[in-house]
């Protein structure tokens, strides 16, 4: 299992490929220039690497990179099926109709390694896709969207709920939770047949009292699994941190954290699920570093404590804010990557206890991802 | 036969030449024009086969009118111009 040596940071401007060189971390590649990437994936099991372009005027597109980035193709996008005339929205059904059509490629997640060409893909404004053919073709999952709890799910910070998170269990690929914002953590056991919405204790002060802790109503800024220990989940939620370690069956809150409980990004290390990172942020709608601060909290005793990581890390008038899918870190545990709104990246390699800056003048930060798998 | 033309932005991505095509509708010209040229569909349209919401299309210079629907008439020797709107983006 090697460290991460190459990183892809989807920006406002383009896709940068970041790799380490003798002397260090630096831009090696821009894919796509000008355009916004919102994000990106390599697939392990094949080396394909996918883009989510959003042209805005022209729509969402998806490219896909079979030489690591040299050359590109544009592949379908996901799309919505024609919505039928005489549709009405379940009687259940409270939050603001959805319109049937793409607005963000929000999550993107090889499936299984015994399922080679499987991908997922969880957009705004609350689709799951499945392709089983590297993203030439793509299929909405029926199952979810047609659910009528699916027509509760209501946007935060957006105008339409959206998916931002899907994990696959390694062990068995049919096992799969999504996180949705906002509409909780849901779980399907059969490959995406039947879904169900994730246990309770995960709250939302957003709500009224009585419906702070409905599981379909959270706010789950993303979700993320240990690879080598499925059963445990991390969440950054809007209202704080909670793991579960019973596949989202149930969720406990972690307390006493500073500086801040608020944050969208979180990573979990590769083989050690009580060690989790975070990049917090003054809650709520302020968003910007406490006191100015940029700062990595770190856990490694499941959420009893946690370490605040400055070293590396500017301390004074610095104002990034590091966006959910803009944190990652590698399959050895070591090698961690973020990136900003302002266009700032840093690296760790020794498992942030220290940090580098790769720029600070990035276009703003979408998304980071180290290479893993080579 | 109405003429096609599209905004030279939408080039880089597609390649969309002015052409003629049957059609006595912008719906009509529009499916005339994409059934040859599938790809530059998804950049006008959205998947319910609206106008995309910031884009913009022209009729002989009058602005098109039903975005949903795209039945605004057009004359046998008309020009529909397809462009970027100056919203959004």
């Amino acid at each position: 299992m090697a460290r991460s040596s190459t990183c892809h940071v989807a920006t406002r401007k383009g896709l940068f490929t970041i790799a380490r060189g003798a002397s260090g971390w630096s831009v090696s590649r821009v894919s796509f220039l000008g355009d916004n990437c919102t994000l990106s994936m390599r697939d392990p099991r094949t080396g394909d690497l996918l883009a989510a372009l959003n042209h805005g005027h022209f729509g969402v597109k998806m490219h896909r990179s079979r030489d690591e980035g040299a050359s590109w193709q544009e592949i379908a996008s996901p799309a919505y099926p024609e919505k039928p005339a005489d549709y009405v929205p379940s009687a259940q059904g409270t939050a603001k109709p959805v319109d049937w059509v793409l607005k963000l490629v929000w999550a993107l997640s090889p499936g299984g390694a015994r399922e080679p060409g499987v991908v997922w893909c969880g957009t705004l404004p609350g689709g799951l896709f499945k392709s089983e053919d590297g993203g030439d073709s793509w299929a909405l999952n029926r199952p979810l969207w047609d659910d009528p709890k699916r027509e509760q799910w209501f946007g935060g910070g957006a105008d339409y709920p959206g998916i931002h998170s899907i994990c696959v269990d390694p062990r068995d690929a049919n096992q799969v939770v999504i996180g949705v914002s906002c509409g909780g953590a849901w779980v399907t056991r059969d490959g995406g047949k039947s879904w169900n919405v994730g246990g309770k204790g995960m709250r939302a002060e957003y709500m009224p009292p009585e419906q702070q802790f409905e599981p379909n109503v959270q706010d789950p800024h993303l979700v993320v699994q240990c690879p080598a220990n499925p059963d445990w989940l991390w969440v950054q939620h809007h209202n704080g941190i909670f793991k579960s370690s019973d596949r989202a069956a149930s969720w406990s809150e972690m307390q006493h954290v500073h500086p801040s409980a608020f944050g969208f990004a979180v990573a979990v290390h590769p083989r050690e699920p009580d060690t989790a990172w975070f990049v917090p942020a003054v809650k709520d709608e302020k968003r910007y570093p406490s006191d100015g601060r940029v700062v990595v909290n770190r856990t490694r005793d499941g959420g009893k404590s946690f370490e605040t990581l400055t070293k590396g890390l500017p301390q004074q008038h610095a104002y990034d804010l590091v966006y959910r899918h803009a944190l990652d870190v590698d399959e050895t545990g070591e090698v961690l990557a973020f990136g900003s709104t302002t266009g700032s990246l840093w690296v760790s390699e020794d498992g942030g206890d220290s940090w580098q800056a790769v720029s600070s003048n990035l276009p703003p930060i979408h998304s980071v991802r180290l290479v893993k798998g080579v | 036969m109405p003429t096609v033309r599209f905004t030279d932005n939408i080039q880089r991505h597609v390649n969309c030449p002015t052409r003629v095509v049957d059609g006595a509708c912008v719906r009509d010209a529009l499916d005339a024009y994409f059934q040859a040229n599938a790809q530059a569909r998804g950049y006008v349209l959205d998947e319910q086969g609206r106008l995309r919401e910031h884009m913009a299309i022209f009729v002989n210079g009058g602005q098109l009118r039903d975005r949903a629907g795209l039945t605004d008439p057009v004359p046998a020797d008309g020009v529909v111009d397809v462009i970027q709107a100056l919203s959004g983006g």
